[in-house]
């Protein structure tokens, strides 16, 4: 496992878990949890500078770009316009030409607005991103985002924040073989049993916010994380015994009485 | 001193000076360039051109930068607690 690296247009990452930014108490704790998770990927929202209370840190100062890959998303769009501007806006602010881009189709279950997804990703790709789509457990939308050129895809295992963990192994299974580019399993994640499943189905990498962020112990779990994108990531590459309805034993008859 | 504008800096009106620059607002606001993006009448702005560009009356700023996210009702701040699966 220690060349065992995840590439992403031609980017190296030494984790398989990437991690949120949002719903910590403080940016103390944001910290903590990211350096308990291990994670080298961190997702950032692009926002207004709050400027009546110039007084408040930003969250930047805590996390040293040198360590940490800065991933903006297009977090809160909900129409193919507001995505491109916001995607705009992260590359003005001058992090880089990564985005995660997220076109969302509807508040109540922020499922991904495929359609919406496709239009966006055609239009930042002509403008040079690397654009890295929040989309949905469907093969054939996959393989259009990969069409047009992005380097990988994130499809969700769950709506975000909802801890329902991998809804639909067997189409996650079926992006994962179909689509050649890197599958990062994003949002709906749980506890740590679902991120293990998702890295043993063969997903490149896991992300999550609110399973460590709204966790009782966010440290924790984001530890707990870890070793379980870990341990998925090696089961898989170990390759798991096929599934059968009766047993096998495991002890010789040989030399019984 | 020069005769005051107003202008609109991420929504608020603002009163500034005639021949300020995007550049100057910036100082005065205390916000550091480094990670910021700045809109002007909806245009994103490169950074080299901060200090070149004057503000005009009515001019609409949006101001904006980087804040912990990673679902999207997170970074609204409206947060809607969790659905539990039984």
């Amino acid at each position: 496992m220690q060349n065992d690296r995840l590439i992403i247009a031609g980017r190296e990452f030494t984790s398989r878990l990437w991690v949120g930014t949002g719903k910590y108490k403080g940016f103390a704790e944001t910290k903590k949890a990211i350096e308990a998770s291990g994670a080298d990927v961190v997702t950032v929202a692009v926002r207004r500078v709050n400027i009546t209370d110039r007084s408040k840190e930003n969250l930047l100062d805590y996390l040293d770009p040198k360590k940490y890959t800065i991933l903006p998303n297009t977090a809160g769009c909900y129409n193919v316009e507001d995505a491109v501007r916001y995607a705009r806006l992260a590359r003005a602010a001058g992090v880089s030409d990564l985005i995660k881009l997220e076109v969302l189709g509807d508040e109540r279950t922020l499922f991904p607005d495929t359609a919406g997804l496709i239009e966006a990703t055609k239009i930042l790709v002509k403008e040079g991103f690397i654009v890295l789509p929040y989309t949905n457990d469907d093969p054939i939308v996959a393989q259009k985002l990969v069409d047009i050129g992005c380097p990988a895809v994130m499809p969700l295992a769950a709506p975000i924040g909802s801890g329902l963990g991998v809804r639909n192994p067997y189409n996650l299974k079926i992006i994962m073989e179909m689509v050649k580019v890197p599958i990062i399993v994003d949002a709906g994640v749980g506890t740590a049993s679902d991120a293990a499943l998702a890295m043993e189905l063969g997903a490149d990498a896991v992300l999550m916010n609110t399973a460590i962020a709204g966790a009782q112990d966010p440290i924790a779990m984001a530890e707990a994380m870890k070793y379980a994108v870990y341990a998925g990531r090696l089961a898989y590459k170990a390759g798991r015994i096929p599934r059968k309805l009766y047993a096998t034993a495991s002890s010789p008859i040989e030399g019984m009485l | 001193m020069a005769e005051a504008i107003q202008i609109q800096v991420n929504g608020e009106q603002r009163g500034c000076r005639a021949d300020a620059t995007v550049g100057d607002l910036l100082r005065e606001l205390a916000i550091k360039t480094e990670r910021v993006a700045v809109e002007l009448n909806l245009e994103i702005m490169d950074r080299k051109d901060f200090d070149h560009c004057s503000l005009k009356q009515g001019d609409r700023v949006e101001i904006l930068s980087f804040i912990g996210g990673g679902a999207p009702m997170d970074a609204q701040g409206k947060g809607r607690g969790f659905v539990h699966a039984e």
